[in-house]
């Protein structure tokens, strides 16, 4: 059937723009059809949400309720902080019953501040104010709205969005990718969203493109997801302006600097960023959220996630409000969390292992695998590196993996700066290829926190040397202070005592 | 529930230092192939007696070493060298010749550096090396092609002159052997005779190089193209080397062609093709950076020709080999790709 529909799509890719292609990258087993079978469905509201004060990239939202307090579903309970931030609202009605640490999705496994919401059972939502004619808005107010809105990257970065939908100085940017890429194995949450909302992810996209004033918008989607393509290259045929785009299946290239390249030929500079070669790119689901919140008013309370693996029987998409235990999610999905090896949050190459099954799903949260011994393959001993060279030609950054390892693996932290450590996405290209079986990625990790820690050191030390020459400078002048006072005190009293007479030992004196 | 938390990636590839090395094993078989039909058995107990050599001298040092020695004896990086410094030897060796190159190589070329992964040099090119300054004439003393026999050696004769120095019906030795056509083409243009001449009288001569080696030479050119087919290897090394040699060659046989042999001559003869598809692509001994392995591929092409026409040995690989591994760390630090976003240097 697929291949079928694949081949109507070949047809229609007669005339597509030209792609480019970037250096490296894998092709792993894709294990994507296992979750596509079923149709999406809401998952079941949970005992308890836990939601995370800190579900992106930034500054963590203050809470705004307490506990004893009723929310509605929509409802703003923690308020974003002046800078890079998210407010966080109620993902059901219900009643606040603990503001405290929890496990969160993080991979540290360490706790961090939630509210706690018991949910009502009635689900009953907040009236928000509608827009109407986005296009009447400033995009300033439109960026305010969606800010307000606890949007922030779906894809899984979780970056807030209004400051992705901030041309800056440019009066307008060149181009708007739109990514439905999707290119780690396992995942499928944005597939479903596209075959299921192609009119409202292009809905989305404009109100961006108003947003950003951009001038070409491009939909980019892998050659493995055919039906999605078919409906946003269908939802798209009358629209102006709009490229969907069809790319080779190749991971990893949802990356957004893999992306850009692959649609424009250009390169994002290194310590750059797309916005300055004129180019934003957004995520399919972050954009039907924007239409969401432009549309109908609402904010971010959910989202769809891939629950998937061979822990779970039925492997599927799920609509999930955020703050859901994962654990509810496997049960739901059929799955027995004592039969799950690893359970990973985001896809197996750039996801991380959870260390509880009692962590919510956040806003970043795309999809759960719940691993089996088939899932992942078994710990095997790490060989010496045999410098085989297959690393740095998986590498899209076209960096030397092999040198970084070696410098990482000796602690030589100037060395692997001077190797372009941090060009590193951490895709893991590098680690899946290694015959040897060097977990690469893990020694990069570790450089680049010992430079920070380094480097956080260094600024305590140059702190903590400023201030001790402060109080030097303090002690010197103190001491000069009391020198000048004590003089001026001798002089008067020097003066008061013989006015009259020696004159000129005076005069000596000064 | 807790669960175990390693860090991404959680997949990992089909491969191990042990397939990569398998399929370099399989990928020598053609031409190991071709030079058994052409050289007789010697050069199959050869192999065999080095590998065994290799495998019991990997695991005693390993043992010494208080390493590992499953993993290690099974990653096939011990066999590989054995193989590949039993077909550069005569093929009817004394058996003391294999087994002292393969220890040198295995003990100390690669054990004593750090075993699998940290010998600058190439193991068997070191090995062989050492056999050829050490026992110059049993490493000369090649034997004749098979057609050029009027007796043909069996397996048990093969194995009874390998081992107890004994030849069927008391015939001494040099009614096997034969110095190599590299080696002829070099004595001979050192009598003043030109290469058309060389060519033409003596029977050691084929179509485009030595009688049968150019057959053996096809076999590895072929097993080659297999292992970048597999990426088991990448394109660089073989095509900068056989690149660099085959233009130098042409320069000097475009200059006078009496006294140089052509370039095809010099791609088909002595071990250019195990040497540029199996022995400069040895990984850990090589350049590891594309850019830098074309460099040090060149310089090895380059290197054979000079050491062919001038040096005082037949054949220049080996030593090619070895000279340029003592740059590869250099030109890796000089020729790296550019970097994802960064300007073009």
């Amino acid at each position: 059937m697929s291949a079928n529909l694949y081949h109507d799509g070949v047809d229609i890719l007669h005339g597509q723009r030209r792609l480019w292609s970037f250096h490296g990258g894998i092709h792993p087993p894709q294990h994507k059809h296992e979750s596509t079978n079923l149709p999406v469905i809401r998952a079941k509201l949970p005992e308890r949400l836990i939601l995370p004060l800190h579900q992106h990239i930034g500054e963590p939202a203050e809470p705004i309720v307490q506990v004893g307090d009723k929310v509605l579903k929509g409802q703003m309970i923690g308020r974003a902080q002046e800078f890079l931030s998210a407010p966080v609202h109620a993902s059901t009605s219900g009643t606040v019953v603990d503001i405290g640490d929890y496990a969160v999705p993080h991979p540290s496994g360490l706790n961090a501040t939630c509210i706690v919401i018991e949910p009502d059972g009635e689900d009953r939502g907040l009236e928000h104010p509608r827009v109407g004619d986005y296009l009447q808005l400033a995009p300033s107010a439109l960026r305010n709205l969606i800010r307000d809105a606890g949007i922030v990257g779906l894809g899984g970065a979780g970056f807030p969005s209004y400051i992705k939908l901030n041309p800056g100085k440019l009066d307008g940017i060149d181009t708007l990718i739109l990514n439905g890429i999707e290119c780690e194995p396992y995942i499928t949450c944005d597939d479903m969203l596209m075959r299921e909302y192609p009119r409202e992810i292009i809905a989305g996209l404009r109100v961006m493109q108003h947003a950003l004033q951009a001038r070409v918008c491009v939909i980019a989607i892998e050659d493995n997801k055919p039906e999605a393509f078919r409906a946003l290259h269908d939802a798209a045929l009358h629209e102006a302006g709009i490229d969907v785009i069809l790319c080779p299946t190749v991971y990893p290239q949802g990356g957004e600097k893999q992306l850009i390249r692959v649609i424009t030929g250009k390169e994002v500079p290194a310590n750059g960023l797309a916005i300055h070669i004129g180019i934003v790119c957004h995520n399919v689901a972050t954009a039907l959220a924007v239409h969401r919140a432009v549309q109908d008013g609402q904010p971010l309370v959910s989202r769809y996630v891939t629950v998937t693996g061979g822990g779970v029987s039925q492997p599927r998409n799920l609509d999930v409000a955020f703050g859901t235990p994962v654990r509810d999610l496997i049960i739901q999905c059929g799955g027995d969390p004592a039969a799950v090896k690893r359970l990973v949050m985001g896809g197996p190459m750039m996801g991380y292992a959870l260390h509880s099954d009692a962590v919510p799903v956040i806003k970043t949260t795309n999809c759960i695998i719940a691993a089996t011994e088939a899932d992942i393959v078994p710990p095997r001993p790490v060989m010496p590196c045999i410098r085989c060279g297959a690393c740095a030609d998986a590498c899209p950054v076209m960096l030397l993996p092999q040198q970084l390892y070696w410098y990482a693996h000796t602690n030589d932290l100037d060395k692997v700066q001077e190797y372009n450590l941090f060009d590193c996405i951490e895709c893991g290209c590098c680690s899946y290829v290694c015959p040897s079986n060097i977990p690469l990625v893990q020694y990069y990790r570790y450089a680049k926190g010992a430079i920070w820690i380094k480097e956080r050191e260094h600024e305590q030390a140059d702190i903590a040397r400023q201030r001790h020459e402060f109080r030097l400078d303090r002690l010197a002048r103190e001491k000069a202070e009391r020198e000048a006072r004590r003089r001026l005190k001798k002089a008067s009293l020097a003066k008061n005592q013989d006015n009259t007479p020696h004159t000129e030992e005076a005069v000596d004196n000064d | 529930m807790q669960f175990d938390s390693p860090t991404s990636p959680h997949g990992h590839a089909r491969t191990s230092v042990t397939r990569v090395m398998l399929r370099v094993i399989y990928a020598l078989i053609p031409g190991i192939a071709a030079y058994i039909y052409f050289f007789g058995w010697g050069v199959a107990i050869n192999i065999l007696l080095a590998c065994v050599v290799a495998l019991v001298c990997e695991g005693a040092v390993l043992r010494a070493r208080s390493r590992p020695v499953w993993p290690f004896i099974t990653d096939g990086s011990a066999v590989v060298t054995a193989m590949l410094l039993a077909l550069a030897l005569p093929p009817l060796s004394p058996w003391w010749l294999t087994l002292c190159g393969t220890a040198f190589a295995i003990v100390i070329g690669k054990q004593l550096y750090g075993g699998l992964g940290y010998n600058p040099f190439n193991p068997a090119m070191l090995g062989y090396v050492m056999l050829l300054i050490s026992f110059p004439l049993e490493m000369t003393s090649w034997t004749a092609p098979q057609m050029l026999l009027e007796v043909k050696l069996g397996l048990i004769d093969a194995a009874s002159a390998i081992f107890a120095g004994r030849l069927p019906e008391g015939l001494p030795i040099d009614a096997f052997t034969m110095a190599s056509p590299l080696d002829t083409l070099k004595t001979q243009l050192l009598l003043d005779q030109t290469v058309s001449n060389v060519i033409a009288t003596s029977p050691i001569f084929g179509n485009i190089g030595g009688k049968g080696w150019e057959w053996i030479s096809g076999g590895f050119l072929i097993g080659g193209l297999w292992l970048i087919y597999m990426k088991v290897i990448s394109w660089h090394i073989p095509a900068a080397m056989l690149g660099a040699l085959f233009t130098i060659a042409e320069i000097f046989y475009l200059i006078d062609a009496n006294t140089h042999a052509t370039p095809w001559f010099h791609l088909v003869s002595g071990a250019t093709m195990l040497g540029a598809f199996f022995i400069a692509t040895d990984p850990v001994s090589a350049a590891t950076t594309n850019p830098g392995r074309l460099v040090y591929a060149a310089g090895i092409g380059i290197l054979v020709y000079v050491i062919r026409a001038w040096g005082g040995y037949p054949d220049g690989v080996a030593f090619a080999v070895l000279l340029m591994n003592m740059t590869a760390p250099t030109i890796d630090y000089y020729f790296r790709p550019r970097v994802f976003g960064h300007d073009r240097k």
